[in-house]
């Protein structure tokens, strides 16, 4: 079993204070062996062993765990945010937890125990009648608590509202009622219930005003206590994009130091990235402004070339639209590949004309340019895929070039009037 | 021409370093950096003691932003948004409180020059980035716009100016695709500068006299 966990805060220097706690992420029902066992420097299986044994001592062992267990603090494993963060979010594989051989031994630890205590009560020894039924609520329990993970069950439990918490509300006022109810009237009847009900309320009220402040000091730790929690994962996400994208890039960076295509490449690529992350852009694109930038990403990636995108006003991504930002990606792609510019401009506007509401495209850059009327009956890409794209669908698209001047195309797109989203 | 004294307002050491060197690469004789500043604090005293002729200035630091730089020390220098953030808010806020243009921070050090020297000159710099924004703050896509109808709407000829360098035309380009001088671009741009800014007077004489301050 590993000892890695010597390092938790205040344990430090050899006249520090050890503080035992239980360790989250090595514990089988509560973590208070494993706990104990560091804390004690003794082997983990001695600690089980001696828990089992101490049962039998009046149940000394089930009480001492179940004390220890309120008692001993819950420590989280400490990792750095990003690579806590990645475990949140299922990005590292490999398992945290006892081993396999670990969980079966304990249970064999456990299961000799109780089969010891069975036979102990067949024989008529110490143990009375009410032994083996606690102790099997105790292991229910235990199982329960066990199944959810440690966010779900704190979730749960600081639930203070909805459903489930009223429901939660309910279910525990009936049991304490039952219960109270049960342990009354066994022995006298109903009427010493009325009795020990008032009884009950004046002690509560006394408690209330003993325990009052305390109480609602632990309430507000609690919630700032959450507060810090919520934060410490936004700061973990962060951490671990940067790590996911930045370092990743400056890595490369370094090695494609003497390459100034890669470089750049890959540096506007990061930088868009970040953009899209830090602005909320991710997600599903359904405008068209956000398909006209997913555009430009991918041809600067695929075509080393500076793609500028600035938008005025937005759509509805519908067949027209997606047809427009196809003959744009094509107007940009030809622009990457004859113009030789570096950096291609891309700007497109919703306007309302007298008409309707039109969809504007202009694509220029500053590169060779051609004669269009020299060569565009070969260029295929300029008829087919720019013109004929645009046209087929309603718009229209013109092309100006002149050689040395740059090039800029011009597209047009008629969109429903009322669909605007921005 | 004389040599443009230009202080650098950042909070990226990294950042200030490398626009220095650059400056001082390719513009020994035309600018010198004086100074560098890293916060509102630190930028509102250097202002005051080195009375630099531009200041780059970023709209993210410590301390408030670009904004409350200018709030603090008026226009006394010329003032030239270099920024990273891509939020209109961030960059039309800037311009409004009285930023005389606006360039990013990819851009190259030529540009830069170029922008420095125009913004020094009296000429507002825009952009395409920020003609797209000013576009949209104009068209009401952008909330914080709330122009004043009568006052501060675009002329036709501005509006199409604007366009043209969103488009990516520079000065010279706009100028002759729309037949007119360079001169009148420049006055043009002014003009929407000055509606830009006015407009967002207006809104704090209006926001004032709501809350009966004046």
């Amino acid at each position: 079993m590993t000892t890695a966990a010597n390092d938790a805060p205040g344990r430090t220097g050899p006249g520090a204070y050890r503080r035992a706690y239980r360790p989250a992420d090595r514990r089988i029902v509560a973590g208070v062996s494993a706990g104990l066992a560091e804390h004690l420097r003794l082997p983990v299986v001695w600690v089980r062993v001696g828990f089992v044994i101490a049962t039998f001592i009046h149940g000394a062992g089930v009480l001492g765990y179940l004390l220890l267990w309120w008692f001993l603090p819950l420590q989280a494993p400490q990792d750095s945010p990003g690579l806590a963060s990645a475990h949140r979010r299922g990005l590292r594989s490999g398992s945290r937890g006892p081993s396999r051989r670990e969980i079966v031994q304990s249970a064999a630890i456990g299961a000799i125990g109780l089969g010891v205590l069975g036979l102990m009560a067949l024989t008529g020894g110490w143990l009375q009648g009410w032994m083996l039924p606690l102790l099997l609520v105790v292991t229910g329990i235990a199982v329960v608590w066990r199944m959810f993970d440690d966010a779900t069950w704190n979730a749960w439990l600081r639930q203070t509202e909805g459903p489930a918490y009223v429901a939660r509300l309910l279910v525990g006022v009936t049991l304490i009622g039952l219960g109270a109810i049960y342990v009354l009237t066994v022995n006298r009847g109903w009427s010493a219930a009325v009795d020990f009900g008032s009884a009950l309320v004046i002690a509560l009220a006394g408690i209330g005003l003993i325990l009052g402040p305390w109480i609602l000091g632990l309430w507000t730790d609690l919630g700032r206590e959450r507060l810090e929690r919520i934060r410490s994962q936004e700061r973990a996400d962060v951490a671990a994009h940067l790590h996911d994208s930045v370092l990743q890039t400056l890595a490369l960076l370094q090695k494609n130091a003497d390459d100034p295509g890669t470089v750049a490449t890959l540096a506007r690529r990061q930088e868009r990235e970040l953009r899209d992350w830090l602005y909320g852009r991710q997600g599903e694109v359904t405008t068209f402004a956000a398909a006209l930038r997913e555009m430009a990403g991918e041809t600067e990636a695929n075509h080393r070339i500076v793609v500028e995108v600035v938008t005025v006003g937005d759509a509805v991504l519908d067949d027209a639209v997606r047809a427009l930002v196809a003959a744009t990606g094509e107007a940009v792609v030809n622009a990457a590949k004859h113009s030789g510019a570096a950096r291609v401009d891309v700007y497109a506007e919703r306007v309302l004309g007298s008409d309707g509401a039109r969809l504007e495209v202009f694509v220029r850059d500053r590169g060779t340019g051609f004669d269009p009327d020299a060569i565009a009956e070969d260029r295929l890409g300029i008829r087919n895929s720019i013109i004929g794209r645009a046209e087929r669908h309603g718009g229209t698209a013109r092309v100006r070039s002149t050689p040395d001047g740059g090039t800029e195309v011009a597209l047009t797109m008629p969109v429903s009037g009322e669909k605007e989203t921005s | 021409m004389s040599v443009l004294s230009v202080l650098v307002v950042d909070d990226h050491a990294m950042f200030r370093t490398g626009v220095r060197a650059e400056l001082e690469r390719l513009g020994s004789g035309r600018v010198e950096v004086v100074g560098e500043a890293e916060d509102v604090d630190s930028a509102v005293e250097a202002i005051a003691a080195l009375r630099p002729d531009v200041v780059l200035l970023d709209v993210h630091l410590p301390g408030g932003g670009g904004t409350e730089i200018l709030r603090r020390v008026g226009t006394s220098s010329t003032f030239l948004a270099l920024s990273v953030s891509d939020a209109a808010e961030d960059v039309i806020g800037v311009i409004r409180s009285g930023a005389r243009g606006y360039v990013t921070k990819n851009i190259s050090a030529e540009e830069l020059l170029d922008a420095i020297d125009r913004v020094a000159g009296g000429d507002a710099v825009f952009s395409p980035r920020l003609a797209g924004f000013v576009l949209d703050a104009f068209a009401g896509t952008i909330e914080i716009a709330q122009v004043d109808e009568d006052l501060d709407r675009l002329t036709d000829r501005e509006r199409e100016v604007m366009r043209l360098i969103a488009r990516g035309y520079a000065y010279k380009e706009v100028a002759k695709e729309l037949f007119i001088s360079v001169k009148t671009v420049e006055t043009h741009v002014s003009s929407v500068l000055r509606k830009l800014q006015l407009s967002s007077r207006h809104e704090l004489t209006r926001w004032a006299s709501d809350r009966r301050l004046i």
